[in-house]
C-alpha cells in the first residue's frame, strides 16, 4: 500500500507494561533512542534529540495527538527527517498511531504511519479514514502491477 | 543545489505524487493506462462516466506528478503511464518501514526483559 505503513507485533508483556514503554517519555526514549525534554501531553509538542548512534545531531519534534489509556497513543511528526540542514516544519506531517490489544500471551501492538499524501492539516484524519477502503482496493491493484514489472 | 536543497525538493515531489494518487478517480485512470497502450482523452472518457473536462483535469494532476506523460501520435495527444515515481514512493516507504521494524524489535526487547 502506498499511503500507509502498518505493523503488527506480539509482545510477551502485559498491556500496562507496553503502555508505559510507549507513553512514559523516559521509557519511550530508551527503545526509540531519543532523549526527550519532558512528558508526552495530548495536544502539545514534544521536543528532544535523537540518541541513535550516528544521528545524535538530530532534533526530535512531534505533536502528541491521542493518549487513550492502555489503548491508543498517537502523534504527528515528519517521517525520516534525517538531514539537520533541512527545515522539515513546512513539509507534510504524518500520523503515527500505536494501538494496543490484550491477548493470551500479553499484548498485540499495531503501528500505523499514515498521511504521506499531505492532506491539509485540519481534514487529514477524516479524509484519510474515508478514503481508506478505496485505497486498499486500488493500491493492491497497482501493487500487483509493480510486482509484475519491477 | 546543495544536498539539503535536493532532499527538500525530493520531499516536495514525493508529496505531490502521494497527493496525485490520493483520489480514486485518478487511481482508476492510472490503472487503465498502466494496463495497456497510451490512450487519448476521448477514449478514456468513453470508458468512464466522467466528462472530458474532468478527465483532462485529473490527467493534468497526474502529469504534474510525473505519473503520466503525454505523447503525440499523429495529430492526437495520448497519455501513457510512467512507473518511476511510484517505484520511488515504494522505496521511500520501504526505508521508513525498515526503521519501524528496527524500533519495534528494540521495543520488544525492552518490554520483555
Amino acid at each position: 500500500m502506498f499511503n500507509v505503513i502498518e505493523k503488527r507485533i506480539e509482545l510477551n508483556a502485559p498491556v500496562s507494561r507496553v503502555w508505559r514503554a510507549l507513553t512514559d517519555y523516559r521509557e519511550f526514549g530508551e527503545w526509540f533512542r531519543v532523549k526527550l525534554d519532558g512528558p508526552f501531553m495530548p495536544g502539545e509538542i514534544s521536543t528532544g534529540h535523537i540518541t541513535y548512534p550516528g544521528y545524535e545531531h538530530l532534533k526530535w519534534e512531534a505533536t502528541v495527538q491521542k493518549m487513550e489509556s492502555e489503548r491508543r497513543f498517537s502523534f504527528t511528526w515528519h517521517p525520516y527527517a534525517v538531514d539537520p540542514k533541512v527545515d522539515y516544519s513546512n513539509e507534510p506531517a504524518t500520523l503515527v498511531e500505536f494501538r494496543l490489544e490484550p491477548n493470551d500471551k500479553g499484548t498485540v501492538l499495531y503501528l500505523t504511519e499514515s498521511g504521506f499524501d499531505a492532506l491539509p492539516k485540519d481534514r487529514r484524519f477524516e479524509a484519510f479514514r474515508m478514503n481508506d477502503e478505496g485505497w486498499t482496493e486500488q493500491t493492491s491493484n497497482i501493487e500487483s502491477y509493480l510486482k509484475q514489472r519491477p | 543545489m546543495n544536498r539539503g536543497g535536493k532532499r527538500r525538493a525530493a520531499l516536495k515531489v514525493r508529496a505531490v505524487v502521494f497527493a496525485a494518487l490520493g483520489a480514486e478517480t485518478r487511481l482508476a485512470l492510472i490503472e487503465k493506462l498502466s494496463a495497456g497502450a497510451p490512450q487519448s482523452i476521448s477514449r478514456l472518457a468513453d470508458s468512464s462516466n466522467l466528462t472530458r473536462q474532468a478527465i483532462t483535469k485529473h490527467l493534468r494532476v497526474l502529469e504534474d506528478a510525473g505519473v503520466v506523460q503525454s505523447i503525440r501520435v499523429g495529430r492526437e495527444s495520448r497519455f501513457e503511464f510512467r512507473s518511476e515515481p511510484l517505484h520511488e514512493l515504494q522505496s521511500y516507504l520501504e526505508r521508513v518501514s525498515a526503521q519501524w521494524d528496527e524500533a519495534m524489535a528494540r521495543l520488544k526487547t525492552f518490554v520483555e526483559k
